[in-house]
């Protein structure tokens, strides 16, 4: 069963292969590793993109170079974003946006700054970049001014936080045609599932897409605690309490002075 | 040394914790306060989730308070029939605590009502303390008695409501009734703010009761512990927010600090240990007072909320 998950991602590279055939270039991507576990001394983890330009034989070389884009998408979450004003004397959270099946990490990654690659409009219309990136979804889409305020506050929030970044140089080229791009996962970002999509350009123009993924689970004592608090609560409570209980009990026997 | 907490779901330096839980471990020994009050914003300040912090600190007040009520019972300065009426009153409070917790986060300003009430609560409580013990200071500077002696007979009209009952150990004879609801205000305003209500319960059967700072602190303890307790397993089964490694952290950290504070509380007399106790409760409220009032840096915030967690 641990091998289905490699072999599912091998077909998924091999399939474009053959839709693709009519054009000049084609993608293959591939992760280090599809799986982060945490473990009791985890403290985050890194993953590497690698992938590979394909180009057809007979097309003709192009003028602009290759250029790519990974955009890496956590897990989705409800997000609320509050902005806090003046009532009278004191400072309340007033107005709040909801930002419905947003992930909670985002990471976008490119070969070089996306301003060289493209205009602002190419960037916007094909979600490239992180205010860009989630534009489709709800909360995102309209370009009012007080939508785009509290669209750019959660973004550099966000990054504050770690869970969203932007290195806009953060894919190499190895060779001509092979590159690499390493994804830091914090530790504070979610357990699930994240995808990954790799996205080839040439002046602007996307050529070729590839999409993987990885997730990102907790193992060992980490995950029995964890499901332990959801299966068994009263247990999970009870043993909570007599440790809790233990403890105190203990340290009066022990620092016992009469 | 990095150790990553299951439930909070995030790594934490393990010695930080020790010594900030030892930390408050020290004043909640010294005060017979939970120091739930102190704990919980300094976990929500290091990235833990207010509802694990509440939650987990909860097992951590209740194996700190632990502690103190088998010393205070082996110094027989704890009176038990007094806390069985604080525990009772604290129930019925700490439901009612409840559900207005719920019907505000309903609202979305549970947030400000916990500031407000911060600020407020520790502002009266820190002021009034600290007023009364500067007075008291002055009053023995000045030669006199610290406080004006009681004498047999005198005593505030709320003792003398029905039901009275003699608490020998606090030598107090006095009606159940103020007490029960004292109780009971305590309960609400702890379960609304995730706090055991040591910090209020103490003063208030100190100048209210007139009884024995050295019973009050065991009995508080007494309650503290049964409330804490419940709440303990009432998070876990109603939120799972309580987290196992964190709360075994802050126990190590807090019981060997509160031990040393019960030492130091030994070799503090009565009026320092008030103006003491004032100024960390009036320290507190300032620092939330200063969120709410002064310009924030950064007017926005995201958040997960709790139901798509």
């Amino acid at each position: 069963m641990r091998r289905l998950p490699h072999l599912a991602a091998l077909l998924l590279l091999l399939l474009p292969a053959g839709i693709a055939a009519g054009r000049a270039e084609t993608l293959i991507a591939a992760m280090s590793s599809h799986q982060i576990q945490i473990t009791s001394n985890y403290t985050g983890s890194q993953l590497t993109v690698f992938g590979q330009v394909e180009r057809d034989g007979r097309s003709v070389s192009r003028g602009d170079p290759y250029d790519i884009v990974v955009t890496v998408r956590g897990p989705r979450r409800m997000l609320l974003v509050r902005q806090k004003e003046r009532l009278g004397p004191i400072w309340i959270n007033a107005t709040q946006r909801r930002f419905p099946e947003n992930p909670v990490f985002l990471l976008v990654a490119s070969s070089r700054p996306i301003a060289e690659m493209m205009s602002p409009e190419t960037a916007r219309r094909d979600r490239v970049g992180l205010l860009n990136a989630e534009r489709t979804s709800q909360g995102w889409y309209d370009d009012s001014a007080s939508t785009t305020l509290f669209r750019e506050s959660l973004v550099r929030i966000m990054q504050g936080k770690g869970l969203y970044a932007y290195e806009e140089r953060g894919v190499t080229f190895l060779s001509s045609a092979l590159f690499s791009a390493p994804i830091d996962v914090p530790a504070t970002a979610p357990t699930g599932s994240y995808t990954v999509d790799v996205v080839l350009y040439a002046g602007g123009v996307p050529l070729a897409r590839q999409q993987t993924n990885f997730e990102v689970i907790k193992t060992g004592t980490e995950q029995r605690l964890a499901s332990g608090a959801y299966d068994w609560p009263w247990l999970y409570g009870l043993v909570t309490v007599l440790l809790a209980l233990f403890f105190g009990w203990g340290a009066s026997v022990v620092f016992r002075r009469d | 040394m990095q150790i990553y907490l299951p439930i909070a779901e995030l790594p934490i330096s393990v010695l930080m914790v020790l010594g900030l839980s030892g930390a408050v471990g020290f004043i909640s020994g010294l005060f017979g306060v939970g120091g739930g009050f102190l704990l919980t914003p300094l976990l929500i300040f290091l990235d833990i989730p207010p509802a694990v912090a509440v939650a987990t600190v909860a097992a951590q007040v209740a194996g700190s308070s632990m502690t103190g009520v088998l010393t205070y019972l082996r110094r027989r300065a704890l009176d038990l029939k007094l806390g069985g009426v604080l525990v009772s009153g604290g129930i019925v409070g700490t439901v009612l605590g409840v559900l207005f917790f719920n019907a505000m986060r309903r609202l979305g300003q549970l947030e400000l009502v916990i500031t407000l009430s911060y600020v407020t609560l520790f502002s009266i409580i820190g002021g009034l303390m600290l007023y009364d013990a500067l007075r008291a200071m002055l009053r023995v500077r000045a030669g006199k008695p610290a406080r004006r002696r009681r004498r047999g007979g005198m005593h505030p009209w709320w003792m003398g409501l029905p039901f009275r009952q003699r608490f020998p150990r606090s030598g107090l004879y006095c009606s159940v009734i103020p007490i029960a609801l004292l109780a009971v205000v305590i309960g609400f305003i702890g379960a609304v703010l995730g706090v055991g209500g040591g910090f209020i319960l103490v003063p208030g059967l100190i100048y209210f009761f007139r009884i024995p700072p050295a019973v009050v602190v065991g009995t508080s303890l007494f309650q503290i512990l049964v409330t804490m307790t419940g709440a303990t397993l009432l998070h876990a089964v109603t939120n799972q927010s309580v987290d196992i490694i964190l709360a075994t952290l802050l126990l190590l950290g807090g019981v060997i600090g509160a031990q040393f504070g019960g030492r130091a509380a030994r070799n503090l007399n009565v009026e320092s240990f008030r103006l003491l106790l004032a100024l960390l409760i009036l320290s507190v409220g300032l620092r939330f007072a200063i969120e709410l009032f002064l310009a924030p840096s950064e007017p926005f915030s995201v958040v997960v909320p709790e139901s798509a967690r």
